[in-house]
């Protein structure tokens, strides 16, 4: 069966480079020894693991010793968060940490239990319309206990880029610990950590053609972190677990690929994204509303809120046409919630479960965002009668 | 039947094993087939979890997820939970404070799944919404047909006597051709999980299964306590509200006769339940509102058929006499026990259903027919 089948959804995961396979591909069979072993099978796996490690600390103008690698970017962002406000638990430093309201769940959740459970005291910074945290309210926010600040990079919803550099300067001079989450922004962008006030950086290498089942988090030297998964020494005692040495290699990889053609994938994601927010909000003047900061984006993200849509019944039309993307507010199971991202932006109930957000690619060209805006224009006004005779 | 290749199916599935194996017969016949299934609503605080309506558990979701998956189709779950509270939720409270028996899967039939769900398939370009009913839809020169499914002891005409022509046009019943053991057999062939599953769930939305407590806590009054009276006036006792107690019930009044005594309707004016010996149970006539007839007209005379008055009774000879205004009035050759307003009686003509109106007894006319909730809406 021939189906068109556009996949505008890079925000979730994309395809894995053919050259980062092809890197991977010594370390399963042939190059598969334990980096912590003696032997020299130990040693060829580990030269590779630290070859990565200092591939990535290069890219990002960083020590390799400042390079852990994790299981994943939700736990880049548990361990920097836990990690760092345990640390203050033991040296008596703090109890204090302060957040976003349109933070990933991987901060958020981990935020909201370190209060709960463990008694931490934690401020949830509002966002202005375009979901950018304001300078003047983190002034406020601050206590003379307050140990960490966690702004993400850019919101995985609505593509907005946080003033995170005005933020670290911030915090360094009071003295804070700055932590990013810039799992969406990381490929977007050039980073000296040697120069940016930022103390601790949480990536994931799906994001960026890398492969799933690894994350990266940046830990400044001198950081004290108490690992959340105890156990051997491994990752200078900070992670506990058996290096996976092929996914390490392949994020080095993919990194690598994501800084030398920065400038080009840049440029190609940005004419797309452009082409759909022109022609989106052309075909709906008063049901759609761009989501988002109009520049201070992602250059591969288009986000936009529909009236009187349900996002759930959205994506299984978009699905259906052949394109995947998603939503704010979708949910597997039937039981869409408002995007809580749109409300902390200021949308009200009629907008806040129609979120839309188009992720582009490097592979998507621009007859797939023609054939995309299209099939919007075709099915909204369907999804906008249904709901409205059921709502 | 190659033109089934450009046809498209949306399949309502339950995890169940009716519906898994509708949408395998789909797949095998050629059709372009999508799952589907529908997050309805559930009475919150109930136990200690989120609810869960018992049509579509987790478990019940993950069960379908993994057919869908094993036919490769497309699955999806939508969420009718708002539109289920406000219809077939609100219509269940209603109807047990006007002192009658709801049926509410007919309901959820008629608004949910061939109104709601329908519009859903046809606005994703679908040309059919399938069920796991045990029905069949025959086409024929004079329109569509409804019969009953093959398996006698299955057939589920009863819950979709309001279809219509327009709806009928556009669903289907796979398993309506076969019997239950046939469709386990095929589940077996077919290599689905689901041949052991229990059936899908009466009165779905209630947290724990007990709809006293419900209706206590959401229709205070039609669980008012009051009298027990006999055909004469007199009072016998005191009931715990007319929503606990049903037509032809005999035990449980807490009430000492000499005779036996049985339930024979509720006056909801006067909030009593009216009891009286088992010949009085008896009914000859039987009438009805909201009668679809499913050949899309009234007969324009009387007719004889067979009448069902609850989903599991033995379909009963009468004459029906339609009397305008979308009611009839069925003249039985004998005597009916528990004629229950609120249910549904459903005319049959040997497999074919013919129709079927909502029980209105013991008055022609009941107090009202504009129930918000029969706003039909063809798609």
């Amino acid at each position: 069966m021939e189906r068109k089948r556009i996949y505008l959804d890079h925000g979730a995961s994309t395809p894995v480079h053919p050259e980062v396979v092809a890197a991977m591909a010594p370390y399963w069979n042939e190059i598969y020894g334990n980096s912590s072993s003696v032997h020299e099978y130990g040693r060829l796996a580990q030269r590779a693991l630290e070859n990565a490690r200092q591939t990535i600390a290069d890219l990002l103008h960083a020590q390799p010793k400042e390079i852990v690698f994790t299981g994943c970017g939700s736990e880049s962002d548990n361990l920097a968060l836990r990690g760092v406000m345990m640390a203050a638990r033991v040296s008596g430093r703090g109890n204090h940490l302060i957040t976003s309201a349109i933070e990933h769940s991987a901060v958020l959740k981990t935020a909201e239990q370190l209060r709960d459970l463990y008694g931490f005291d934690l401020t949830v910074l509002p966002v202005d319309e375009y979901g950018q945290v304001q300078l003047s309210d983190l002034k406020t926010a601050v206590r003379p206990d307050t140990v960490l600040i966690s702004i993400m990079a850019a919101n995985n919803e609505i593509g907005t880029l946080q003033p995170i550099e005005e933020i670290g300067r911030f915090a360094r001079a009071h003295n804070i610990l700055f932590h990013t989450d810039a799992i969406q922004a990381i490929a977007t962008r050039t980073w000296n950590m040697h120069d940016l006030p930022i103390d601790l950086l949480s990536i994931a290498p799906h994001k960026f053609y890398g492969p799933k089942g690894i994350g990266i988090l940046y830990v400044r030297q001198g950081i004290n972190l108490i690992p959340t998964l105890t156990g051997g020494s491994h990752e200078e005692g900070r992670r506990a677990g058996t290096a996976n040495v092929p996914l390490a290699v392949g994020s080095a990889k993919a990194l690598q690929l994501a800084m030398a053609e920065l400038t080009t994938r840049n440029q190609h994601y940005q004419q797309l994204r452009d082409h759909l927010i022109t022609g989106i909000l052309n075909s709906f003047p008063a049901d759609c509303q761009l989501t988002g900061h109009p520049v201070e984006r992602l250059p591969h993200n288009a986000s936009f809120a529909f009236r009187h849509v349900n996002g759930n019944d959205l994506l299984m039309h978009l699905d259906m046409a052949g394109i995947a993307a998603s939503s704010g507010s979708a949910c597997k199971v039937g039981d869409p919630k408002p995007s809580a991202v749109l409300e902390a932006i200021g949308l009200g109930p009629e907008w806040t479960k129609g979120g839309l957000r188009l992720t582009v690619g490097t592979q998507n060209t621009r007859e797939e965002i023609d054939y995309t805006i299209h099939t919007l224009q075709r099915i909204i006004p369907k999804l906008q009668a249904l709901e409205t005779t059921t709502a | 039947m190659t033109h089934k290749k450009n046809k498209r199916v949306v399949v309502a599935m339950s995890g169940g094993v009716d519906s898994s194996v509708a949408a395998a017969l789909l797949v095998e016949q050629g059709y372009e087939v999508i799952g589907m299934m529908m997050r309805l609503w559930s009475e919150p605080g109930i136990g200690s979890q989120a609810p869960v309506n018992r049509c579509c558990t987790p478990d019940q979701m993950a069960d379908a997820r993994r057919i869908a998956d094993l036919l490769d189709i497309p699955f999806y779950v939508v969420d009718t939970q708002k539109y289920f509270r406000r219809t077939i939720v609100q219509f269940f409270i209603d109807e047990h404070a006007l002192g009658r028996t709801p049926n509410p899967c007919i309901e959820c039939n008629r608004q949910i799944r061939f109104n709601w769900l329908l519009n859903q398939a046809l606005a994703l370009e679908a040309d059919f919404l399938a069920t796991g009913h045990y029905a069949r839809v025959h086409h024929t020169e004079t329109g569509y047909q409804l019969l009953k499914g093959v398996d006698e002891d299955k057939d589920q005409s009863y819950v979709l006597h309001m279809l219509t022509q327009e709806q009928l046009a556009h669903v289907l019943f796979p398993v309506g051709e076969y019997t239950k053991s046939a469709v386990r057999e095929l589940a077996v062939r077919f290599g689905l999980p689901v041949a052991s599953k229990q059936e899908s769930q009466d009165l779905c939305f209630l947290g724990d299964g007990d709809y006293r407590r419900f209706l206590r806590q959401y229709s205070p009054e039609a669980s008012r306590p009051g009298p027990i009276l006999d055909l004469n006036g007199q009072e016998l006792g005191q009931h715990e509200g007319l929503a606990f107690y049903t037509i032809g019930q005999r035990k449980g009044l807490g009430i000492a006769v000499n005779e036996p005594v049985y339930v024979l309707r509720k006056d909801v004016q006067r909030n009593a339940l009216i009891v009286g010996p088992r010949t009085a149970l008896g009914q000859r006539t039987l009438y009805a509102r909201d009668v679809n007839w499913i050949a899309g007209n009234p007969p324009e005379a009387s007719i004889r058929a067979a009448v069902k008055i609850r989903y599991k009774a033995r379909p009963m000879l009468a004459t029906i006499t339609v009397t305008g205004n979308g009611r009839i009035r069925a003249d039985f050759d004998q005597p009916v026990y528990g004629i229950t307003p609120g249910q549904a009686a459903v005319f049959y003509n040997n497999d074919i259903c013919l129709g079927g109106g909502i029980i209105t007894n013991p008055q022609p006319d009941s107090t009202n027919t504009s129930n918000n909730a029969r706003s039909t809406q063809t798609p």
